[in-house]
């Protein structure tokens, strides 16, 4: 089937970024409508009734989320996360990218539901020309009366602040992404108090992803009900799926849910590169557990996905073919981890450590059996048993590769460089 | 008062109008650092004083956000900053081979500086958001994508004629030649097959790659096929 072209039905157009040609094709008509039609309170219903869930990894109903500020506590924040940084994932680029006023409209849909008169967009630094052209593009909204004081007429006055972090993947960890708001190092806060009731300054906050936003001005003026129609029951909408790996046309892809893991490899990505067989895939980005060819008939549904053993995540799909080496992914993932890790609880920080000077030796074969049976240890300590998901999350795919390729894991012990690729280069070896 | 005034009027004037977004003044410390490293290319000691100073907070305060995030140096480095990502989805599209590459032709490892002090290069696992774009890397403030060796040899060359990016900050910076093999690009992506593009019409997307230059936005790019490395 082709693609189910919702958030990325206008992309292509040309001059797209630019105000005059996003209200061509319908921008803003969301906000508008919006405005016209609904209470805040009214608002919170329809997209309830949408079934939209999170686009950023977690999951969790956007409306439900939203009905958890406490009434008449004023002022509230929206934080836009556009912190992407999970391995695998560039759709909140892409989507900045292609459709900045997109990101526009529905932050500030969201903030009339939420009566937020100030929302921030906090966008990971290396995203450059994205927070330039996000800069641009709200001033040029903000000039035709959508963005600042009484919009579009109405009582409702909201302004957008770009806020640019500096290089650290926690900080998509929300309560690390306030933190990082406030002028801290981006470390996470402990939960409850939930940000909704105790967020940014203190204040009731929601912090809500790119693609997640994005979504809003369709369900305004398509309808709750509507929405909930495309997709499955429990997992409505499109999502935009990052596809990288070996794959012949890697790229973003836009498919409604429910759709087959299969046709998004096959159709859309043509397949494995080479005329090679699949070995292993993730689904949701480097936190996500591996699936084996086995599971390329489940559907892309969240639940489903869960129930394998695995989770949609961020929608990131990495592909890995017979070649690959899965000590070596591992290795990779785990130094991500290890690099990225706050520091702030001690099985998150030296956890990742022990893990990744394990599987370095195991990869370039030095390690021994006894060494090796020390992993499930090692993650048996941290997962669940961290300050935040990272620490979790550092195990989930090395534990998941070891149960499915033990035998390969096995045969690195003591082998004197890796079985399946040799000795690595050491260039990329990272510090 | 600490220390000698280092930053200049223009930098001051970027953190006071950084303070003045935020409901709270500590809120403006990043984009303050931000403007610091614009000026001097890293963080030196005194500057960060002064905008603690400046933000009515405490040195270490400043320094303690300094050192956390890996964006911020804290020490002067060379004239370009080069980092390429050896994450997963780059890796499984040749990333090493392309960091390899960097490190003959640059001559220095990893972490360091090259002789002449044009590079500082890096081969990071930070994912830096371009993997289905992959193998990449980014120069200063701009990725590169669909890397091969050949492609990086002319982004270096390229890239070595230009100022560093704290000695252009007050000027426009010079548009980059299409030479190195397709210029810095921006989720430059195929979201469609090359089959169901010549069904409908090929869905274009700017190249976005300079904000702020009309010409830029007026200029846009049909989707290439898929260029795979390796």
């Amino acid at each position: 089937m082709a693609e189910y072209r919702l958030l990325t039905k206008d992309i292509g157009t040309e001059g797209l970024e630019t105000l005059p040609v996003y209200e061509r094709v319908g921008g803003y008509q969301g906000l508008r409508e919006a405005l016209r039609r609904f209470t805040p309170d009214e608002l919170v219903e329809e997209v309830k009734r949408s079934g939209l869930r999170g686009r950023g990894g977690a999951g969790f109903p956007t409306g439900q989320k939203w009905s958890f500020l406490p009434k008449d506590v004023f002022p509230r924040y929206l934080c836009v996360n556009a912190d992407e940084s999970e391995p695998g994932c560039f759709k909140d680029r892409y989507l900045i990218d292609c459709n900045p006023h997109q990101l526009i409209e529905g932050t500030l849909i969201a903030a009339y539901a939420l009566q937020v008169r100030t929302a921030f967009i906090y966008i990971r630094g290396e995203y450059h020309q994205q927070r330039l052209l996000l800069e641009r593009c709200i001033d040029e909204a903000r000039r035709r009366g959508y963005v600042g004081e009484s919009i579009l007429g109405s009582e409702f006055s909201c302004d957008i602040v770009v806020h640019r972090g500096a290089g650290a993947y926690i900080c998509g960890e929300e309560t690390a992404l306030l933190d990082s708001l406030e002028g801290y190092r981006g470390q996470p806060r402990l939960k409850p108090p939930f940000p909704a009731v105790r967020g940014l300054y203190g204040k009731p906050t929601v912090v809500n992803n790119v693609e997640t936003l994005s979504n809003l001005p369709h369900i305004v003026l398509r309808g709750g009900t509507w929405f909930a129609s495309v997709g499955t029951e429990r997992s409505t909408g499109t999502r935009l799926w990052c596809c990288s790996g070996h794959i012949e046309r890697p790229g973003v892809y836009e498919l409604e849910l429910g759709r087959p893991i299969r046709e998004l490899l096959e159709e859309h990505c043509g397949g494995v590169w080479k005329g090679r067989r699949l070995k292993a895939f993730q689904p949701g980005g480097g936190s996500m557990q591996v699936l084996l060819p086995e599971h390329l008939d489940l559907p892309l549904d969240m639940d489903e996905v869960a129930r394998a053993g695995s989770s949609l995540g961020a929608g990131a799909f990495v592909f890995m073919d017979e070649t690959t080496c899965m000590v070596d992914v591992s290795r990779r993932l785990v130094e991500f981890y290890h690099h990225e890790s706050c520091g702030k609880c001690v099985p998150c920080r030296e956890g990742t450590y022990f893990e990744a000077n394990l599987l370095r030796r195991l990869e370039a074969g030095q390690a021994t059996r006894a060494e090796l049976e020390t992993l499930a240890d090692i993650c048996d300590n941290m997962n669940g048993k961290c300050f935040c998901p990272l620490g979790d999350t550092a195990t989930w795919f090395v534990m998941s590769a070891y149960r499915a390729f033990s035998d390969e894991f096995a045969a690195h012990c003591g082998a004197g460089s890796c079985p399946l690729r040799g000795a690595p280069l050491a260039a990329a070896r990272v510090a | 008062m600490t220390g000698t005034v280092v930053l200049q009027a223009t930098t001051r004037a970027a953190i006071e109008r950084a303070r003045s977004r935020y409901p709270h003044p500590r809120s403006a410390v990043l984009p303050a650092l931000w403007a610091v490293q614009e000026q001097f290319g890293y963080l030196p000691g005194e500057a960060l004083s002064e905008v603690a100073e400046l933000l009515g907070l405490v040195p270490g305060e400043v320094e303690a956000v300094a050192t956390f995030y890996s964006m911020y140096f804290t020490r002067p480095l060379g004239r370009h900053q080069i980092a390429v990502c050896v994450n997963v989805a780059c890796a499984l599209r040749g990333a090493d081979e392309i960091a390899a590459h960097l490190e003959r032709r640059l001559g220095c490892p990893s972490g360091s500086t090259t002789a002449d002090g044009s590079f500082t290069w890096q081969a990071t696992i930070e994912c830096l958001g371009a993997c289905g774009y992959a193998p990449m890397m980014q120069v200063d403030h701009y990725f590169y994508e669909r890397l091969t060796p050949e492609k990086v040899d002319a982004i270096l060359e390229q890239v070595a004629q230009q100022p560093a990016p704290w000695e252009s900050s007050r000027a426009p910076e010079p548009a980059p030649s299409s030479a190195a093999g397709g210029g810095p690009t921006s989720a430059d992506s195929p979201t469609v097959s090359p089959a169901s593009a010549a069904e409908s019409a090929p869905r274009q997307r700017p190249r976005a790659t300079r904000p702020g230059s009309a010409a830029a936005a007026r200029r846009s790019r049909r989707r290439r096929p898929d260029t795979r490395s390796t």
